[in-house]
């Protein structure tokens, strides 16, 4: 089945399975292997990426429904070869170990600062709920969030 | 002189036309190549106490300067890819932006062991500062001819020698350059002080942080090669299964499908993820499921404990089947004790989980020369995996290389192969890339687990508060760190191997974990029994002064006891050392009386592992080691019966998020005059039992079973208490 998904802004026309998740279309089809395997089962948070200007598991997500809702992947955040400010935050808490959490983690942080911009450690921790760091980052990870919230004005916000 | 054989990585000659001309300097330690191949069998362990201490690592300095280290280290996220390039930095005295390590790779870096064990800081570390002081005495002395001049005048920075009385200096590539010197390191060699270091003992940010946060660096699951087949084994129903009958027909007849039946070993191999994980559900197997009844996650314990392990079986386990260690008459200052406690202890199966499970992707070429295959997978015995594959695919293990992307975790789960052979023995058969990733859910159920155990403790304390008799029967745990630090005038210690139902292997401090929680979790009761607070019971029966030093920090920084206590609060403290690691954790927890919640509120944990090389990368080690602990602690448990994982799933099978951290404050005790160790394992030894001693204060309540908390107190608590 041939479908046409959005991503990172840019149109793909790709030949999925209907048995296919977006995050293996990501994946496997489109190379952006930024966005994570943990589990298949959305309880990890490692394939976390924006649908909108909301945080998905995208092992979760049939890619055909992906169709019509612009995908924001890790690899789509930098703007003009900058980091997003939840990127730098990340580096500048070293909010990982092995990293591989991350991507998730930076996706899922994005979408809350949007709808929530000065989160409280709580709203963090809510948020985050289903996101796993097996090398245990959580501090640092709330650390990243809440320094991100604090470097950006309301208009500069992405 | 380095010869191919079970252990050889690349040789020296391979090497130098490999990088050309420069400076090359070799550490090989003399046992080196002698280190036996240690067996990756079922069931057993690497034996951490006894390896050779063999460390080999090369160093590399272009014509341009850089400077390029060769370990067989592999990065986990451990941070050693960092803390290693500083200790070089320093010790060369160039910018650590000149430094970069080639890691874990079996053609270009030197035969490793493996990363485990805590021994990449205390071994790799010091020797590569030696390797590095080695490079940096040779540089000046090239530098002192080149100028006629006496080397003691010259001085090195920023990558040149200088020579200060003729305000002149020159740079480590040019001295180097159109030339090809080799240097072995001479045991004499002086290091830099560390109350004297600069880059070293930093919180130097982590090398390659850019490549992590953006997503482009390639773990080896993210890799992909022309033309690569995507596969997926089939497994059995249950733990020792064995396949009856296979129909492959309808698998075989989709397109570009490939089914390789080999024994036991059946798989599918497909263009895409997609159709191979069509080809496998078209499999049609029968199995024929293991003889016998296996025990299941409610008997486990008593299995444990009255089913030794077979002799053969047992040598290869971690210390083996050991002899007891015996000091004094147990029995006699048993008998004498005015105060005496008696307890069982347990704990759980439970899975590493690395958030990147196992994946290997293998490349199979052949030419003139011969066929060759390549894998590269997340492994944290590159070396160990090489000849395991060189094995499965019956090639010599100089025709077979691995390499180790740096990987998302390991926690001691990922010292084999399993991935690798699968993916390579399939790249052979069908002679293109095969790249294998396993689910979770496989994960879950064909790697290894944290071994169960069971711990008897008997213990009599004198009318002094003086521990003066210890018994202490560990049965399949393991016997990391099961001598009590505390100097008990009569004592009897017991490993006991037992026959493990389920795969175990490696955990981050291996038993360290359980051997503490049933030591300390006694030496807290036996401090209430003598009614003297735990903290001062501790000070009292401890000579270590290490040690003393960290509990009393511990509970400073925690304010001990604090208010806290009773009607669902409280307190505990915990103290250990392994590994040349000090450890205490303080920590409070919360009951909720209705539901039986615990909830860790806040754990002080005071460490002393020598001299620090990066502050900042050692508290992430410490904070995460506590949040994994949590987990064991209060809830991870692998539940099986009828040889069948039943909570294969993160569903299922919970692991700490967001909402169980603790508040963690970390003291770090930074003792420049002593060696540095490592700190990934010992951190975590310290908080179940501290957390066991807060359950106590807040509910009245002793668990002895970890986890502590799986369904709430109360359910943990009946069994506990059995
Ligand atoms: S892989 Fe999607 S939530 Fe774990
Ligand atoms: S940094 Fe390893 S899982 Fe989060």
């Amino acid at each position: 089945m041939r479908i046409e998904i959005q991503v990172n802004g840019h149109r793909h026309t790709v030949d999925v399975d209907p048995s296919q998740t977006l995050l293996e279309v990501l994946r496997d089809e489109l190379g952006l292997t930024g966005t994570k395997y943990g589990c298949g089962e959305g309880r990890c948070g490692a394939c976390t990426v924006l649908m909108g200007s909301h945080a998905v598991a995208s092992c979760t997500i049939p890619a055909q429904s992906a169709v019509g809702a612009p995908i924001t992947t890790i690899e789509g955040l930098e703007h003009d070869g900058h980091l997003h400010p939840v990127q730098d935050a990340f580096i500048a808490e070293e909010a990982f170990q092995c990293a591989y959490c991350t991507s998730g983690m930076i996706m899922a942080s994005v979408a809350l600062l949007r709808a929530t911009p000065e989160p409280t450690a709580d709203d963090i921790a809510r948020a985050l709920e289903t996101n796993v760091c097996r090398c245990g980052t959580y501090p640092r990870i709330v650390a990243a969030v809440r320094r991100a919230a604090a470097s950006v004005s309301g208009d500069q916000r992405p | 002189m380095i010869t191919r054989d079970r252990t050889a990585g690349a040789s020296r000659r391979e090497f130098l036309k490999m990088v050309g001309g420069g400076l090359l300097v070799v550490l090989v330690t003399r046992d080196a190549f002698a280190a036996p191949a240690l067996g990756l069998t079922e069931g057993r362990r690497p034996d951490n106490q006894q390896l050779p201490e063999a460390v080999s690592a090369w160093l590399h300095i272009d014509e341009h300067g850089a400077v390029t280290v060769f370990t067989g280290k592999v990065e986990f996220g451990q941070g050693i890819r960092t803390s290693l390039a500083q200790e070089v930095a320093e010790e060369l005295r160039v910018p650590m932006s000149s430094v970069s390590l080639v890691m874990g790779d079996t053609m270009l870096t030197p035969f490793d062991m493996g990363t485990f064990g805590s021994r990449s800081t205390p071994q790799m570390g010091t020797q590569l500062r030696r390797v590095a002081a080695t490079a940096r005495e040779r540089l000046v002395a090239l530098a002192a001819d080149h100028w006629h001049t006496d080397a003691s005048s010259l001085t090195t920075a920023g990558g040149r020698v200088t020579d200060p009385h003729r305000r002149r200096s020159i740079g480590y590539g040019e001295l180097t350059a159109g030339r090809t010197i080799t240097e072995n390191v001479r045991d004499d060699v002086a290091l830099t002080p560390a109350a004297q270091w600069t880059v070293a003992g930093t919180s130097t940010p982590r090398v390659g942080a850019h490549d992590l946060v953006t997503g482009r660096h390639q773990y080896t699951s993210d890799m992909r090669v022309p033309d690569m087949r995507y596969a997926k084994v089939l497994r059995p129903p249950s733990i020792g299964a064995t396949l009856a009958s296979l129909d492959a027909g309808a698998a075989e007849s989709m397109p570009d499908v490939v089914v390789t039946h080999d024994g036991d070993f059946v798989a599918v191999t497909a263009p895409s993820a997609p159709a191979a994980a069509k080809a496998l559900g078209a499999l049609r197997a029968t199995w024929t499921p293991a003889p016998g009844a296996p025990p299941s996650s409610r008997d486990i314990y008593d299995y444990l404990r009255h089913t030794p392990a077979a002799a053969a079986s047992g040598g290869g386990r971690e210390g083996g089947p050991s002899e007891p260690f015996v000091r004094g008459d147990v029995a006699a200052a048993l008998a004498a004790a005015p105060h005496r406690l008696t307890h069982t202890y347990t704990v759980a199966y439970i899975a590493h989980v690395p958030l990147e499970p196992r994946a290997a992707l293998a490349q199979y070429t052949s030419d003139a020369g011969g066929d060759r295959i390549t894998v590269w997978t997340g492994t944290q015995r590159p070396f160990a995996v090489r000849d395991q594959v060189a094995e499965a695919v019956g090639m010599p293990n100089d025709r077979v290389r691995v390499i180790v992307p740096d990987t998302g975790s390991g926690y001691g789960g990922k010292h084999t192969g399993e991935a690798a052979v699968e993916a390579a023995r399939l790249a052979k058969q069908t002679r293109r890339p095969v790249k294998v990733v396993w689910t979770r859910e496989e994960e879950f159920r064909w790697a290894y687990f944290r071994p169960a155990g069971v711990i008897d403790v008997d213990a009599g304390v004198g009318a002094d508060g003086i521990i003066s008799a210890w018994t202490f029967d560990n049965y399949n745990s393991g016997p990391a760190a099961i001598r009590p630090p505390y100097p008990i005038a009569n004592q009897r210690v017991t490993f006991h191997p037992s026959d493990s139902p389920l795969r175990q292997g490696s955990y981050r401090a291996l038993a360290a974990t359980a051997n503490h929680f049933a030591r300390e979790s006694h030496v807290s009761e036996l401090a209430h029994m003598v009614d003297i607070d735990p903290v001062a019971f501790r000070l009292k029966n401890l000579d270590d002064p290490r040690l003393r030093d960290v509990v009393q920090k511990a509970a400073d920084r925690f304010g001990w006891p604090g208010t806290n206590h009773g009607s669902g609060r409280g307190v505990g403290i915990a103290c250990g050392f392994e590994k040349g690691g000090y450890v205490a954790t303080c920590a409070e927890v919360s009951v909720d009386k209705g539901s039986g919640d615990v909830r860790i509120v806040r754990a002080v944990t005071a460490f002393d592992c020598g001299a620090i090389v990066n502050p900042n990368g050692l508290r992430n080690q410490i904070a995460g080691a506590l949040v994994q602990g949590v987990g064991g602690a209060l809830f991870e448990a692998i539940e099986f019966d009828h040889a069948v994982v039943r909570n294969a799933h993160l569903a299922a099978y919970r692991v700490p998020r967001f909402s169980d951290v603790p508040a963690i404050d970390v003291v770090l005790v930074d003792r420049r005059d002593q060696p540095s160790m490592g700190a990934g394992e010992v951190p975590i030894m310290a908080l179940a039992p501290a957390v066991a001693a807060a359950i106590f204060d807040a509910t009245e309540m002793r668990v002895r079973a970890l986890p502590m908390a799986p369904d709430g107190l109360k359910v943990a608590a009946a069994a506990g208490s059995r």
